[in-house]
Order: structure tokens, then sequence, then C-alpha cells
């Protein structure tokens, strides 16, 4: 027997550790569940760390409403095969109390409101730790957040007074109202993600692999065409085959041209590919620190 | 293929950040639009050419102030490996950030200007390696270009890094003549250099044998969470989940449980509803035992033979990391493993004046100090030595009124 782990072992082992450390530490931990394959990854992890015993945590999901309708069918399909809780957190509910305004323009989305959210359901259930699918090769400000990454009570990220993270060893200890995001795949590139969904043999939602979809072209990026988007006579949808390679709120996820329509294509593809994930999330073009402020706002 | 973790130690001024840049550029790992967006920062060298360096910084105070302030982890990969890299700040005001990346770390890269050979901070630098017991080091003798490609410049730094690494005792020293800002035998070897003969550093960093082999220390495995579904058919199912440090685990092994010293035997190691026989270092999985004792999170299961001995006093290394200064009289937290206990400092025996090495009498310790503690816990800790166990012998000081973590603890002795 080989006495070294293979990569992809030792990144599973050690995110199962970390959701084992969250079991340990906390009071009221929950897995925020987006639909997208990290998050869902984290649930194939969550399987690996507490079976036959149930998951110490329910997931959480924060649903702006516009939504692809493959990601939410597929979401309900999961919950029904492996029997956990689900806590849903809808975004129209901020915007009904007043609590966020919903956005204008032709580039209006609900991406930015959904932190309001979050953090309104984080307080209504007490959670004390959120576990998140975010990954460090996702962008420059991830590069250097901690594991587990301590949020005030407004849940802001302060990068100057993180905590030291020494070897394996998570500190959570925290004040009331403050949480912990914590990220089991944090040393994960999007092609760990990918290699582990294909050896584990992990079901995704539909809109990952390539299939045809009427799109318009904005601001350089091609976009679902949908109710959602605030469309006018500009906008000219093609019909393209296409695929995505995040799954976020509607309005601000691109897709890509691709005929990538099973994980090898896939893996294929992004082994060969000149342009980073995130570089199809909107969200992220409006500045060079764009990610850096969202987070410290409260965002994921 | 398997993972090999590294940490660079150096300066901005040594070119720490070109030399990771460099590394990802020359290995295509840089995509696109992050080239795109690179190019659009307006930072460039003198030639014109991008400023590699830019890759990462991360902060937005970074970037303004040209410097790394935190740890930031960088993965590329080639056929052979997959590489993390924890990029640490040089100056002497991040020694913790660098102790944070170097705690995670196998293989520690030491930067050394050519024009200034081993100069204070390479000192600091060893040091910090040392301490916290990363067995690799790779010296990259940097700015070659600046110094004509000269072999006796080279070879002069040689001798005398290598005295250092005696004082310091590290053991598994390399070097290599790099200029990371033109690429000399970063990843493509050099032709400004025939002189030397050695591997480029990726070829090293792929190739070298890290010395760690966590399969050959005695087994240790803190149990993290107890799964008891207690459902009809599960009734009686008990398993102590956890990640083995150290060590390999077999069916039919005998342990202990620390700290009761309780003797059992394994009949079942269990990963995700497989039964496998054998368990080995880094694997996270589901012990069962023969006996039903009453084991819970903190508890360690350990092989019988040379199991450590439960202690609550450890003379141990400590490195402070808050700008409040150590408060003998305080009671602290201590976390070792998936155990917290609170925590005395009862002596300060010395502190490390880290730039000289040379000790000093110290009645407290302040932001980034390094010296040697004994310290008293109120529960007894299943802990081995650092040196034996870089994990078992590992623990963090938590200040209890901020819930800050505030030390690195590096056991030395049991007592």
């Amino acid at each position: 027997m080989s006495k070294q782990l293979d990569y992809l072992d030792e990144l599973e082992a050690e995110a199962i550790y970390i959701l084992r450390e969250v079991a340990g530490q906390f009071e009221r931990p929950a897995l925020l569940f987006s639909g997208g394959k990290d998050s869902i990854t984290l649930v194939h992890l969550a399987e690996k760390a507490f079976r036959p015993g149930r998951f110490p945590f329910p997931l959480v999901h924060i649903d702006t409403g516009h939504n692809f309708e493959e990601t939410i069918s597929y979401r309900d399909d999961l919950i029904a095969r492996i029997g956990e809780k689900l806590i849903v957190g809808y975004v129209q509910d901020s915007i009904d109390q007043g609590k966020v305004v919903e956005q204008k323009g032709k580039n209006a989305s609900r991406n930015a409101l959904q932190t309001v959210t979050l953090l309104d359901t984080i307080a209504k259930y007490e959670f004390d730790a959120c576990i998140g699918g975010a990954r460090r090769d996702e962008e420059k400000a991830r590069a250097k957040e901690r594991i587990f990454s301590v949020r005030d009570e407004f849940g802001q990220w302060d990068p100057k007074r993180q905590r030291p993270e020494l070897w394996d060893i998570y500190n959570g200890k925290i004040a009331k109202g403050e949480n912990v995001r914590v990220f089991p795949i944090s040393n994960w590139t999007e092609l760990d993600v990918w290699n582990y969904i294909k050896r584990e043999n992990i079901a995704l939602p539909s809109i990952y692999f390539a299939h045809e979809r009427d799109c318009i072209t904005r601001n350089g990026q091609l976009m679902a065409a949908s109710p959602f988007l605030n469309m006018d006579e500009e906008d000219i949808v093609t019909k393209s085959t296409v695929r995505f390679r995040t799954v976020g709120d509607i309005s601000c996820t691109a897709a890509v041209l691709s005929s990538a329509d099973n994980l090898d294509a896939i893996i294929e593809e992004i082994s060969s590919s000149k342009i980073s994930e995130r570089g199809a999330r909107i969200d992220d073009k409006v500045s060079e620190a764009a990610m850096e402020d969202r987070k410290k706002g409260g965002y994921f | 293929m398997d993972i090999l973790k590294f940490f660079t130690a150096g300066s901005v001024d040594d070119g720490k950040s070109t030399l990771i840049g460099r590394m990802l550029y020359d290995t295509d790992s840089i995509l696109a639009d992050q080239l795109e967006a690179l190019e659009r920062s307006n930072r460039k060298n003198d030639d014109g050419t991008i400023d590699l360096a830019i890759l990462t910084d991360g902060l937005r105070a970074e970037r303004e102030q040209g410097i790394t302030i935190d740890v930031a982890y960088k993965y590329f990969h080639t056929d052979k490996r997959k590489f993390i890299i924890a990029d640490t700040p040089g100056h002497i005001q991040y020694t913790r950030n660098m102790v944070t990346g170097a705690s995670n770390a196998n293989l520690a890269i030491i930067l050394i200007d050519a024009r200034n050979g081993v100069v204070e901070q390479t000192v600091r630098h060893s040091y910090l390696v040392s301490l916290l017991g990363i067995e690799e080091v790779v010296v990259c003798v940097n700015k070659m270009d600046m110094v004509g490609y000269s072999e006796t410049v080279f070879s002069a730094i040689v001798e005398k890094y290598k005295a250092l690494a005696d004082k310091v005792k590290l053991k598994h020293v390399s070097y290599i003549p790099v200029s990371a800002l033109k690429g000399d035998n970063v990843v493509t070897p050099s032709e400004n250099m025939v002189w030397y003969s050695g591997t480029t550093l990726l070829n090293h960093l792929e190739l070298v044998d890290v010395q760690q082999d966590k399969t050959k220390v005695n087994a240790r495995f803190p149990v993290q969470w107890v799964i008891r579904p207690q459902t009809d058919d599960l009734h009686d199912y008990r398993g102590y989940a956890g990640r083995l440090q150290t060590g390999v685990v077999s069916v039919g092994d005998s342990i202990q449980v620390l700290p009761s010293g309780q003797q059992s035997s394994i009949v079942r190691i269990e990963f995700f509803g497989a039964d496998l026989q054998q368990a080995i270092a880094g694997q996270s999985v589901v012990l069962h035992l023969k006996d039903d004792l009453d084991i819970s999170r903190g508890d360690v299961l350990v092989a019988y033979e040379n199991a450590p001995i439960p202690s609550k006093e450890i003379e141990a290394d400590l490195c402070w990391m808050d700008s409040r200064a150590l408060d003998t009289s305080l009671t602290y937290f201590l976390q070792h493993n998936s155990k917290i206990t609170r925590c005395k400092i009862n002596e300060i025996m010395y502190s490390v004046d880290i730039n000289t090495l040379e000790k000093h009498a110290a009645d407290s310790f302040k932001l980034n100090d390094i010296g040697r503690i004994v310290l008293k816990t109120a529960d007894e800790l299943a802990a081995d030595s650092y040196d034996e166990n870089r994990s078992n012998g590992a623990a963090i000081l938590i200040d209890p009124r901020t819930n800050i973590t505030v030390g690195a603890l590096m056991f030395r002795t049991i007592l």
C-alpha cells in the first residue's frame, strides 16, 4: 500500500477534518448551499464526514429569486436524497421588508442584495459558523483568507484583524453576535474540484454542461436571456451552445461558449482554458478591489 | 501526484514576489484575464515587461504600500506535483505571519540577494525555519544578473550560509543561483550560468523527497467527533471520527485512549461506509473499538507502544503574535488538537534575539518575540515533543478577553 496520499485524497481528508472541527467547535453551524459545484462538493464531503450519522447542520440557501430553474430542481432532489434539513432565505423578503432596494437600470442584479438576506438569516437562526465553498485560487482577496474566518456582528471581514492560523489548529472561539465563515475547500483549485467530481461521480445541475440556450451579449459577456435581465431592443437574442462555469444569480453569471457536454470534456476545457472562473462573474469586474470590498461588507 | 507545501522567506527587496510570479508565469499558471488585469495595472519593470510581483499582492493596502502584509496562498501544478505556496512577508514586523506560513510547509525557500549575501534577515529567516521544524531548505541566491552571473559570488555565499545552517541546525539544504527577474534557473535552465550543473528551482521542487514521512511516526488519532446515529437499525453504532495525524493503524491494533489511559483495540476502520484494513497518516476515517469506553472530543487514541505520558507541565518555544504583550498573571486558553484547556505561563526561561540568535532574560513577550517558556495546563495533555511529532507537539494560545490567537507553541520537553 502506498504510504503517501494522492493529492485528491489529501484535499478530501483535509476538508473532512475541517467539517468535523466545525461540528466539534460550534453550537449552531450551517452549510451555505448555492447549488453551485463547490457547495455540491461540500455536501458530498459532509456525507463522508458524518455518515452514517446525520449532518450536525442544516443546509442554507440564499435565494435571490433570479435562479436558473435547473439549480432549484437539483437542490430539491438533493435534499430529498440526503434527507437533511434545508432553510431558504429569500432576497424577495428583504425587498418586501424594505431592507434593501432593488437596483435599477440595465445591469441591475440582486447579487449585491443577497448579503443583507444572508446576514438576516444568520441572525434569525443564530448561526455561529457558516460553511462555504469559497476557494483561495478564485481571486486575490480570497488568497489571503483564513479557513476559519471570523466576522463581526455586522458580518464584516477585516483583513488586518485576521487571526494567525497555524498548523491545522483552527481557533473557533468567538463572542456572541460574531460568527465564523469556514472554507473547507480553500486549498482546492477549480481543476481539483472538477477532477474530484469526476472521481466521485457527483451529479451536477445540467447548466454546467454544454446546452443550447437563448443568450444576449452584454459588456462583452454572454448572458442567459431571462425575464430577470432588464432587456431592451439593443439586446439581440441568439441561440448559442454554452455552459456555465459558476452558478450564481442569473443576472450576474455569464455563460461561456462551449461544446463540453461531459466531465472529461469540461476538465479538458479547463486545463487548456485561458480565462479564470471568476472572469465570468460581472460582480468582480467593478474594480481591482471589488471582491475585497464586498467581503468587508459581509459578502461570502 | 502528491502535494508539496512550501513557503518563501525573503523581503520584497530580495525579489520574493517576483520569484513566485516568475514560477507561476513560466509554468503557464496565469490566466489570460489575470494577465490582462496585470497589464492594466500600470506597474512595469524598467524595461517595460510586466512586474510579476503584482501577482501575489492581494489587498488594497498592500498594493498601495507595495508590500506583503499577510500570508497569501497560491496554487499551481505540473505533471509531477500540486504546489501550495504560502507567500509571507519578510520584514521583522511580520515575523508572526512568517511563522504562520511556515507552520504548514514541508519546504522553505530562503532568498538571498546576491549583492548583499547573508545578512541579518537571512539569519532570522533560517532560525524560524529551524524553529518550525521544516527539514527541507532551498537557498535561492537571487539577482545573479546584477552580479554578472558570477560563480565566485555564488560560492562565497554558499560557504557563508553553510556555517549558518550548521548553527541553526538545518538538515537538508540545497543551493540554486537564480534571477527571478530574468528567469534564470527558476523554471528554465540558465544559459548565463553554465558553471552551475544543478537543477532549476522548479525541477528541484518537483523531485525533492520531503523527508517527513508521517507514517514512520507513532500513530496519533485525536477524536474530533463521535458518530452515534441512535436510529433503530444503528442502535449500538459508535464510531470515533478523526484524522490520523501520524503513523499507520490496522484492524486488530492495540491502542490506548489518552489522557485516561484506557486500553482497547481497533475492530473496524470505516470510511464512508467502506471497511479499510489499514489507515495511514493524513486520512480522515472513523474508528471502532472493541470495548465500550467513555471517549469524547479532546481524547486522543494512540498506538499502544511509545504512547506519550499525559502531563500538565511542558517546556515549549513560544512565538508571541499579539500586539498586547504576554501577561504571565493571566490564564489563557491552550488549543492542542481537538482539546482546549486553560493555561498559564509559569516561567520565561529566555527570549531569543532572532537577528543574532543570542538569548536574553525576559519577563514578558511582545509582538513577534520568540523564546522558551514553561507552561502549566488545567487538564492533562497527551502531547509529543515537536521534534518527534510536528502535529502532536504543537499548540496555540488564545486570549480569553479577545478570543484572538496570540501565541504559537512548539513543545520541546514534556515535563
